[in-house]
């Protein structure tokens, strides 16, 4: 079981790395890390915090939009071209195995890039500040919470792609990482109602993926350090959010007729 | 031990926007395929012969009933070591070389690490794509395609191997090739069942074939025995033209070549033919039954249907070409 | 096989129930936690107009979004007793760029920034010049008017203003009539407790809601106190000028004929006389008061802890 899920997962990150789109993606994040020194040294004093938010907000977006284009296909590409028949027909795979291991080549990916990523940001960084010390601590955090919602997201384009095509997927999972990164303030809309609808509203703001407490970049970029509860905390909202989606998915593609 | 046991397996799909019209993809089922055996499934386009394979192959779950493979229920993951599965037109991961595809597919199948290249190089070695191990697949034409297609599915050494449409896409002499190397499996001991539209493969391949239109089974067994079920027909050779009338009044149409003329009649009216020539004071040079191929029992068994004239048209001059 | 699946959904159903339930708890914990960092302080683009471009045309969510964040900014900033709202004005500026319309905005979010802290902002000058914007938006709004004199009068203490501010609201069509007395009333009498009393006493008789009865009530109280410890104070006076000494209690005040007896503040508690100053015994129930306040607390001081709840004038119903 090991061997299948790692072999999946191994084939999924093959086939991504062998995209030449990724590295375009790449290299235009790394450009953006990039400029946004310069960025830094045309504004006043300011450059450090500067290139911590451009830098890191890009690591983070191109992520997720290689997290969502990626993942959009990882399950309908396969129904679609067909070749999920020769991987699920006739070996030993169980459905599951599938989802599991094709979620966790994706993450693979996704974690590699964020590694080349971030050396180019902590290049930068080193760069601008002269030296990387313990006050640089607070970016490690940010970068982890950025991993974090590539795992969120990586299980939602997936659950998605379960079920729709890719266009719609990509609709879906655009969406609701704008939803989540608003989840907060759409608790505290929920909190503003009242009766069936407070209900409603609060049952919802719930459901949505928390995006917010996972980006902590204007904080590091103000040198305040990560409570280190909420770290413990949001590792473990990540890993169960994610089970739960990931346990969707194999519910409903375990139950769908590949025709 | 049998190697495919269908029993009563029935598919029906809901279609429409609201999921509302009920479509028959097949019809309750009932087939056995022993070991061994070299079994063809016929019928033209959307006859249910890909439903078949699916439902065999857990890749949609039936309506009703059951199914067996090597002796295990469809569901078993551990029987699924044992089987290689060819899609209809195959896609592969076109970033992969064929190298790296049958290894992955290899590792899947739970092949041993040790043994694995060996098989790899080995299947490829069999359909003829020993030389273009390191080439991504991207760049293959179809008929490449479909030959690796089949190196995936007899990668792992299965016991019972299932082809959907394995000739279409390939050039004459790649059938062959296929035709040769299914009969090679066949000497190995393996099972080997396959869906086709091309009667020609099925009749020099198959120990015994089944016959599918419209998602309804409509004739199974031995290729020999199914085609002695069609009445066939005589050829008639004589001299003596005054016998033209009274034969073609028999419903045939005279060929004339010099004196010698020929007919070629439905058995059933042999004896009054010759009677005929008897009569008219010819003589009679010979009388050849003509034999009848696996088209016409195929043909027979679809005309059978009962449904629109045009659609039946359609479906036979596939089958033809 | 209809009875396995059903199993099997149930299974699912439960499984995934479960773990979105644990990751809802888990949520409950993140925000307790986001909640005390100061992160809150932090306002990612000071702004209005950028945020207005990067809204993408999509102004009116956002400054919905801008406007829920203030009022939970602020709810949890008053619940702490905090005295610096540091975001509070580019948070309710940012708001009133994105929707020029959004009334409530400027209604409860001028009172927000007008009142003395730990009640509000401590910033009238700002509040009025972002219900200034407001009038300018939506010159049909009586309301912001109302609430612009109000600050001009109340925090601002320039009566002359606030008096401008009504005048020109009851020239507005709907505009509440007694706009115009007020105004006159403010011209008038600048900033004198009768003007007060007018416009609390109006306040209470013409609305239904039960916190805003209450706070003018409540006005209408401490202005009484004020009244009565201005008039104790000159009889006081009076008696020092008399007898060339402070007088040591009411009693001698009695005495003296100044007054009938022991004098009692609203609250019937007597009003206290140290020193030749005349003040209450407890500025508790009277957190409005501009005379008489206790020693320690006199005028000029921030009043202290008090639990006085921030009623938006604005509610009245005309």
């Amino acid at each position: 079981m090991i061997g299948r899920l790692w072999a999946i997962a191994f084939n999924t990150f093959r086939e991504a790395v062998r995209d030449r789109v990724l590295y375009n993606l790449i290299l235009f994040a790394l450009l953006i890390v990039g400029a946004s020194v310069l960025f830094g040294q045309i504004s006043l004093d300011i450059n450090r915090i500067v290139l911590i938010n451009l830098g890191l907000t890009a690591i983070s977006l191109f992520g997720i939009i290689i997290a969502i284009f990626i993942g959009i296909g990882l399950v309908s590409k396969e129904i679609e071209k067909k070749t999920l028949y020769t991987v699920l027909a006739a070996r030993p795979v169980r459905r599951w195995e599938f989802i599991a291991g094709k979620f966790l080549g994706l993450v693979m990916t996704l974690m590699v890039n964020a590694g080349l990523m971030s050396v180019g940001f902590f290049a930068a960084v080193l760069y601008v500040s002269h030296g990387l010390g313990r006050a640089d601590w607070p970016l490690v955090t940010a970068i982890y919470f950025i991993l974090l919602q590539f795992v969120l997201i990586t299980a939602l384009a997936l659950l998605f792609s379960t079920f729709s095509t890719p266009i719609f997927s990509s609709i879906f999972a655009f969406a609701i990482f704008a939803l989540g990164t608003f989840a907060e303030d759409l608790r505290g809309f929920a909190q503003m109602a009242h009766g069936v609808t407070r209900w409603a509203m609060t049952f919802a703001s719930y459901l949505v993926p928390n995006f917010a407490a996972l980006n902590v970049i204007s904080q590091v970029a103000h040198d305040t350090p990560v409570e280190p509860r909420l770290v413990l905390l949001n590792t473990a909202y990540v890993v169960v959010y994610a089970t739960a989606v990931l346990t969707a998915a194999v519910w409903i593609f375990g139950r769908r007729n590949l025709k | 031990m049998a190697a495919i046991e269908i029993l009563g397996l029935e598919k029906s799909y809901t279609t429409g926007f609201f999921r509302n019209k009920l479509k028959t993809g097949l019809k309750p089922l009932t087939l056995t395929v022993e070991e061994g055996e070299v079994f063809g499934c016929l019928g033209p386009n959307g006859a249910g012969k890909t439903t078949t394979l699916k439902l065999l192959l857990g890749l949609v779950f039936p309506t009703a009933g059951t199914a067996r493979i090597l002796g295990r229920p469809i569901d078993d993951i551990e029987m699924k070591r044992w089987i290689g599965f060819l899609p209809e037109q195959p896609y592969f991961y076109d970033h992969l070389t064929p190298l790296e595809l049958l290894d992955y597919y290899a590792r899947l199948s739970g092949v041993d690490a040790r043994e694995r290249k060996a098989k790899v190089a080995r299947a490829l070695a069999r359909v003829g794509m020993g030389e273009h191990g390191r080439t991504q697949l991207r760049k293959f034409s179809k008929g490449m395609l479909q030959r690796v297609g089949i190196a995936q599915a007899i990668v792992h050494d299965p016991r019972l191997v299932l082809l959907d449409e394995p000739m279409s896409g390939l050039d004459p002499v790649g059938r062959r090739e296929v035709r040769d190397l299914v009969q090679e499996l066949h000497d190995e001991g393996k099972t080997i069942f396959f869906s086709t539209h091309i009667l020609g493969d099925a009749e020099t391949l198959c120990d015994r074939v089944a016959v599918l239109n419209k998602g309804e089974l409509r004739g199974v067994g031995i290729v020999d025995d199914l085609v002695r079920e069609v009445k066939g027909d005589v050829e008639v050779v004589w001299t003596g033209a005054q016998a033209v009338g009274p034969i073609e009044a028999l419903g045939a149409r005279t060929k004339i070549t010099g004196d010698v003329l020929r007919v070629v009649l439905p058995e059933a009216k042999l004896d009054q033919a010759l009677d005929a020539l008897r009569q008219n004071g010819a003589r009679l040079t010979s009388v050849t039954p003509v034999r009848a191929t696996l088209e016409d029992y195929f043909l027979s068994k679809i005309d059978d249907a009962k449904d629109g004239a045009s659609a039946d048209g359609a479906h036979a001059t596939e089958v033809r070409a | 096989m209809m009875k396995r699946d059903l199993i099997v959904h149930t299974a699912f159903a439960v499984v995934v129930s479960l773990l979105l339930g644990a990751s809802a708890l888990l949520l409950r914990q993140v925000d307790r936690v986001r909640a005390d960092e100061p992160l809150q302080e932090v306002l990612y683009i000071p702004s209005p107009k950028v945020v207005e471009r990067l809204s993408l045309g999509y102004k009116g969510l956002l400054a919905d979004i801008y406007w829920t964040r203030l009022v939970q900014y602020f709810g949890s900033k008053h619940r702490a007793k905090s005295r610096q709202y540091l975001i509070l004005e580019p948070l309710l500026e940012m708001t009133t760029t994105l929707d020029p319309k959004l009334l409530p905005a400027y209604d409860f979010g001028s009172v927000f920034l007008a009142q003395k802290p730990p009640e509000g902002a401590g910033n009238p000058a700002a509040a009025a010049r972002i219900v200034e914007k407001g009038i300018r938006e939506n010159p049909g709004a009586w309301r912001l008017y109302f609430q612009l004199g109000f600050i001009y009068w109340l925090e601002l203490k320039d009566p002359a203003k606030a008096a401008d501010a009504f005048e020109r609201g009851s020239h507005v069509a709907g505009a509440h009539p007694w706009m115009r007395v007020m105004a006159a009333a403010l011209a008038a009498h600048a900033g004198e407790t009768e003007t007060a009393t007018y416009m609390w006493t109006n306040i209470l008789n013409s609305t239904e809601d039960k916190d805003l009865r209450a706070n003018a009530i409540k006005r209408l109280l401490c202005l009484r106190v004020d009244r009565e410890v201005t008039i104790l104070q000159e009889r006081v006076d009076m008696y020092a000028q008399h007898h060339g000494r402070a007088p040591a209690g009411w009693q001698d005040l009695v005495a003296d004929g100044l007054l009938r007896r022991v004098p009692l503040d609203p609250d019937a508690r007597p009003y206290q006389l140290q020193d030749g100053r005349v003040h209450v015994q407890d500025m508790e129930p009277f957190p409005f008061i501009t005379r008489g306040l206790p020693p320690g607390k006199e005028l000029g001081d921030l009043p202290g802890e008090k639990g006085f709840k921030v009623v938006p004038q604005a509610t009245l119903t005309p």
